[in-house]
């Protein structure tokens, strides 16, 4: 389990990070979320010991990243957005020096190495240099060499940034791999790798956590504002009187629309969706007029994340926090 | 600390500077010994060493100019962070495999006296003693080209920083003697409590720590000048001399072992080994 508490980092007068605390579980895929600049880098350098913090407190699994280095680093690979390659050697030497750095036996090596090689795919490229490698394979030495000495965690910072589409496919499979066999956390600004492949979101913005749930519930929250597209056999008319008896009812937008079996009406509404929706439901059986299609409308993650993180910085909320997992 | 010390050892191995280094280094003293033992048929070895220590001015820069600068370029430096490796192991580490590169050279240059013996009467003692001080010396500039290889990203910027410090240091007892009257003693004791202010803010981040640096060095200038007045002529030169790291190597080269030198190298050597574990860990806390 990794624990972060109270997090702060400060460049002089600037915040990157302000007080950031929460709990990521093991066995999970989790996603860091947040647009450039956010302190998605910084919070996971310094949840990897790269960084030191201003304050707060950084545990994996009981062990303090400041106070006990050592072996809370074991317990971590880290992948940081520009991977840390000495391009002058091959992946095997990269590799070999990286697993000797990490502990591993002088004698488990070549073991542990061809072991991280062949998981990454990297078997055919093991022995050229690493300067001659294309940028998808030297994301897969950098995930090679987070994967030595199987840590239970792997902290993946951008790991398909400046990817090709086939390459971001590749690179996604190994990360949904990862995550059957370890706690993977990955940030990234791309919504849709994150709904793609993480099970729960941390979303950053300017500094601050301002959610950290499920995609689907962070969906569910968002939509209890609630919104809901009608299609029914109706006239406009008809369709705004039976819509004024509704309580749940606080706004709509109706036009005359054939395709859709008469008219679509765009409702607001308040309160619990499902008692608005057999309100509805009642109003239009009530008056023999059928409803064809009654669909609540879900903000996907990109309204989310744009709801979330337009804030102005200065507008501190508390985060929306995690339910399901 | 293993672990970075045979990395880097591998790549010294991999690649040409290494070589280099060692060829130069070579050919510096081989040039000594050629004018001194062979063209003069002088019998000590060890003034070709103090002739051609001035080689350190160019081979110093040439082996410390990329350790710290281009490991912070290409952002390697972020691996070695996140590797459970403490800052000290990955300074020594780094340290020793260039002692490494330095020593193994040396080890052919020690070869020259007992061949000269074969041809006339060669005071061994004094010669292995210049040959073991040689080493230490280079032993301490190379902890100090480190250092300044920390402080930048440039290896451009790092070398001729280097060649400067190190064309100091080998010049530094001779400019003492050009430094005769007090203001200007005072003025050059003011700018290098300057200088040392400078640098203090630049590993600490912190404009009070050098500030109070500043006002300590000038407060202890003052209090000499109160005390007195007169020895503040002789102050810089006297420093200058005292703290030349060359200086004391030509006791050796005068046929003195002078154990309290080779105190001084390794401390020197520590000092500067010290600022560069400060270096590296001040990247942890500032980014």
């Amino acid at each position: 389990m990794i624990t972060v508490e109270h997090l702060t980092k400060r460049y002089g007068s600037v915040t990157a990070v302000d007080d950031i605390s929460f709990t990521l579980e093991t066995g999970h895929i989790y996603g860091f979320l947040g647009p450039n600049g956010a302190g998605k880098s910084t919070t996971m350098n310094i949840m990897t010991g790269c960084l030191a913090a201003s304050a707060g407190e950084v545990t994996i699994d009981g062990h303090d990243i400041f106070e006990d280095a050592r072996q809370a680093k074991r317990l971590i690979g880290y992948l940081p957005e520009i991977p840390p390659l000495y391009t002058d050697e091959t992946p095997w030497e990269y590799l070999s020096f990286v697993a000797q750095a990490k502990g591993i036996p002088a004698k488990q090596i070549p073991d542990e190495v061809a072991r991280v090689v062949a998981e990454t795919r990297l078997d055919e490229m093991a022995g050229r240099l690493i300067r001659n490698l294309s940028k998808g394979y030297r994301q897969r030495v950098g995930i090679a060499q987070a994967l030595l000495g199987s840590p239970p965690y792997i902290i993946l910072d951008e790991p398909t940034v400046g990817l090709d589409p086939l390459q971001i496919i590749e690179i996604r499979d190994l990360i949904r791999q990862l995550g059957e066999k370890h706690t993977v956390i990955l940030s990234s600004h791309i919504l849709s790798e994150v709904q793609a492949i993480c099970e729960s979101v941390l979303i950053i913005a300017h500094g601050r956590l301002v959610a950290f749930d499920t995609p689907q519930n962070l969906e569910k929250m968002l939509t209890a504002a609630g919104r809901m597209t009608l299609c029914a056999e109706a006239t406009p008319d008809q369709v705004q009187g039976l819509l004024a008896g509704v309580r749940e009812v606080t706004g709509c937008e109706v036009q005359a629309d054939e395709a859709a079996g008469g008219c679509r009406a765009e409702l607001t509404l308040q309160g619990d969706a499902n008692a608005a929706a057999r309100a509805i439901f009642l109003a239009f059986a009530k008056a023999g007029r059928p409803i064809l299609q009654m669909t609540p409308v879900r903000a996907d993650l990109e309204n989310i994340f744009i709801e979330l993180t337009e804030d102005e910085p200065s507008g501190k909320k508390e985060p929306i926090h995690e339910s399901g997992i | 600390m293993k672990a970075v010390f045979k990395h880097e050892a591998g790549l010294y191995s991999h690649g040409l500077l290494a070589y280099v280094f060692g060829a130069f280094l070579l050919e510096f003293i081989g040039i000594g010994a050629m004018l001194y033992n062979i063209n003069a048929a002088v019998a000590n070895f060890e003034y070709a060493l103090g002739t051609f220590c001035i080689g350190f001015v160019a081979l110093v820069p040439i082996l410390t100019m990329r350790v710290l600068a281009e490991e912070k370029k290409q952002k390697t430096d972020q691996l070695l962070s996140l590797l459970p490796l403490s800052s000290t192991d990955i300074i020594l580490g780094k340290y020793f495999a260039m002692a490494l590169v330095f020593v193994i050279p040396m080890l052919v240059a020690c070869v020259y006296p007992l061949i000269f013996s074969l041809y006339g009467e060669v005071y061994l003692p004094t010669s292995y003693g210049a040959l073991i001080a040689f080493v230490f010396l280079g032993l301490a500039l190379i902890a100090i080209g480190m250092f300044i290889s920390s402080l930048t990203e440039s290896q451009g910027m790092a070398a001729g920083l280097c060649v400067v410090v190190m064309l100091f240091c080998c010049y530094s007892a001779s400019l003492a003697d050009y430094i005769a009257s007090t203001a200007f003693n005072l003025v050059a004791l003011v700018v290098i409590a300057a200088l040392l202010a400078l640098l203090v803010r630049r590993l600490t981040c912190s404009d009070a720590a050098g500030i109070l640096v500043l006002v300590l060095c000038l407060a202890a200038v003052g209090v000499v000048w109160l005390v007195n007045p007169d020895s503040l002529a002789t102050l810089l030169p006297d420093l200058m001399s005292r703290l030349s790291l060359f200086e004391r190597f030509y006791t050796f080269v005068n046929g003195v072992f002078d154990v309290t030198a080779i105190v001084y190298y390794l401390s020197v050597a520590a000092f500067f080994l010290f600022l560069c574990v400060q270096s590296w860990e001040k990247k942890r806390y500032n980014g």
